[in-house]
């Protein structure tokens, strides 16, 4: 008697777990159809980094950086308020899928417009023209380009694109590679590293930290062309020509200089050529 | 799929991950090894010391010793082991993981030694042997019989623990080629399930291994 009621309750258990399994199951994939199916409704998901000073950040519940400026620019334009935005985060890795899954309409996370991506993913834009850099110690003046790192520790990130191109560009280079930026900006003020190397608008955002206001700075000297893009649905014309109007417009009205100035400005740094750019047109 | 294969070198990256498993294995075997001897030392101040060592070291992330091997033992104190950024990486890899996994060694060395009944090792202190002749003659051969279970585990967690060393090692070993692959060609299930393949063709054997061998070398009590 005493078995058949363990026994009982056991079931009991199994039985509640799947069935609340199920029910968050369902909830979520739901939530996920009506949020893609329509791109319309009372919110729209927007994926950016949370990790990335002046560009996307999040912290605490503030998101600050200029893909949130520009995304909230944006998602205003589309029809959408401030609080009716709902910020996902957007790791480099995850992007397509994030997309293609219907988990988030749109995508500002640094993300360059490339014919790989084009092939999972549509563009609208670009809104910025980024370039990789390298980012010094203020003090050292002996780093005014790739060709001057002869002899120099390099950092970057563990199989980015930038470390590629550096290995390309610079054969003999001595490279530490990490896991985050946050790991080289910390070796290049003690002194570890000499340069560290990625595209300009992320250095400037470590540049403009208060922590490391005045210590660091960018050279100037980009050496690649990275078109930021807005990520979104494949073969999405009609949102992408929306999208592409705010850019136009906000290019047009200034906030898009604010925007760059307020988050990036404070390490000195200005937009390299290119800038602000013409959105590609939708197709 | 075919182009991945073709264009990244997957085998020699995992060529890399096999140098490192075994080079740190070997490192946390010795250095579990002593750790255990003086827990279960008649000194003291030994145990403690040991004891110290396995809390302290046992499941702090391994991300962070990774880290603080670059930042802080070459760039800050000095200690750099290479000239090459990339070979320096490779030596700190190499000693935190065998630093790292010699707690879980000792542990399970540990578990191996509390498997023999305490009457074996009064009779070889009775017989006259020192303590390190217990140990290396009576108390450790048995110890190592016991625990070849738990030590396969150990080695198969550090297998796919070296993946972590790509936070400061770059795209020499697999999973930094895995991400090198996804920012290339973006994050594809085949890519993941090659590096998977590798993986289990890796650590299968040793798991298959390790339980046939733990039955076989048991100690009949």
């Amino acid at each position: 008697m005493k078995t058949n009621r363990i026994g009982l309750v056991a079931a009991a258990a199994v039985l509640a777990l799947t069935a609340s399994a199920c029910g968050s199951d369902d909830g979520g994939s739901g939530g996920g159809d009506t949020g893609g199916g329509n791109g319309g409704g009372d919110s729209i998901k927007i994926g950016i980094k949370f990790d990335q000073p002046g560009l996307g950040l999040k912290q605490g519940n503030d998101y600050t950086g200029m893909d949130v400026d520009m995304a909230k620019y944006v998602a205003g334009e589309l029809g959408y308020e401030e609080d009716a935005i709902e910020w996902v985060q957007a790791p480099s890795a995850q992007r397509e899928n994030l997309i293609s899954t219907g988990q988030v309409q749109l995508i500002f996370a640094t993300y360059s417009i490339t014919d790989e991506r084009k092939e999972k993913v549509s563009f609208a834009g670009p809104y910025f023209v980024a370039g990789q850099d390298l980012l010094v110690r203020a003090d050292d003046s002996s780093i005014t380009g790739p060709d001057t790192l002869d002899g120099k520790k390099l950092c970057s990130v563990t199989g980015s694109t930038s470390a590629q191109k550096v290995k390309d560009q610079v054969p003999g280079v001595n490279l530490q590679e990490f896991g985050t930026y946050s790991e080289c900006v910390a070796a290049l003020v003690s002194n570890g590293v000499d340069a560290l190397t990625t595209d300009d608008t992320i250095l400037a955002g470590y540049a403009s930290q208060p922590q490391y206001e005045g210590k660091l700075k960018v050279v100037g000297q980009t050496f690649s062309e990275e078109r930021y893009g807005v990520g979104l649905k494949k073969d999405d014309t009609e949102l992408c020509q929306q999208v592409t109007d705010a850019i136009n417009k906000m290019i047009e009205d200034g906030s898009w200089q604010k925007a760059v100035d307020d988050n990036l400005g404070k390490a000195g740094y200005t937009p390299g050529a290119g800038n602000p750019p013409t959105p590609d047109a939708c197709s | 799929m075919g182009d991945i294969l073709r264009n990244y070198d997957i085998l020699g990256a995992f060529w890399v991950t096999i140098q490192l498993s075994v080079l740190s294995a070997v490192g946390a075997l010795v250095i579990g090894t002593v750790i255990a001897v003086l827990r279960v030392s008649p000194v003291g101040i030994l145990r403690t010391i040991g004891s110290l060592y396995v809390n302290l070291i046992r499941n702090t992330p391994l991300t962070l010793l990774m880290a603080f091997s670059i930042l802080g033992m070459t760039f800050i104190l000095g200690l750099q082991l290479d000239e090459q950024a990339t070979r320096n990486a490779y030596w700190w890899a190499v000693i935190m993981l065998a630093v790292y996994h010699a707690a879980f060694v000792c542990e399970a060395l540990r578990s191996g030694v509390n498997t023999i009944p305490a009457g074996q090792a009064e009779a070889a202190r009775s017989i006259g042997l020192t303590f390190a002749q217990s140990m290396r003659e009576v108390l450790l051969p048995q110890a190592f019989r016991g625990s070849i279970a738990p030590l396969g585990s150990v080695l198969i967690a550090l297998i796919k623990n070296t993946t972590v060393a790509a936070v400061i090692l770059g795209t020499a070993e697999s999973a930094g080629l895995l991400a090198e692959i996804t920012e290339n060609e973006g994050a594809s299930l085949p890519t993941f399930f090659i590096f998977a393949l590798g993986f289990v063709i890796l650590t299968l054997p040793i798991g298959i291994a390790t339980t046939n061998l733990s039955r076989r070398l048991s100690v009949k009590r």
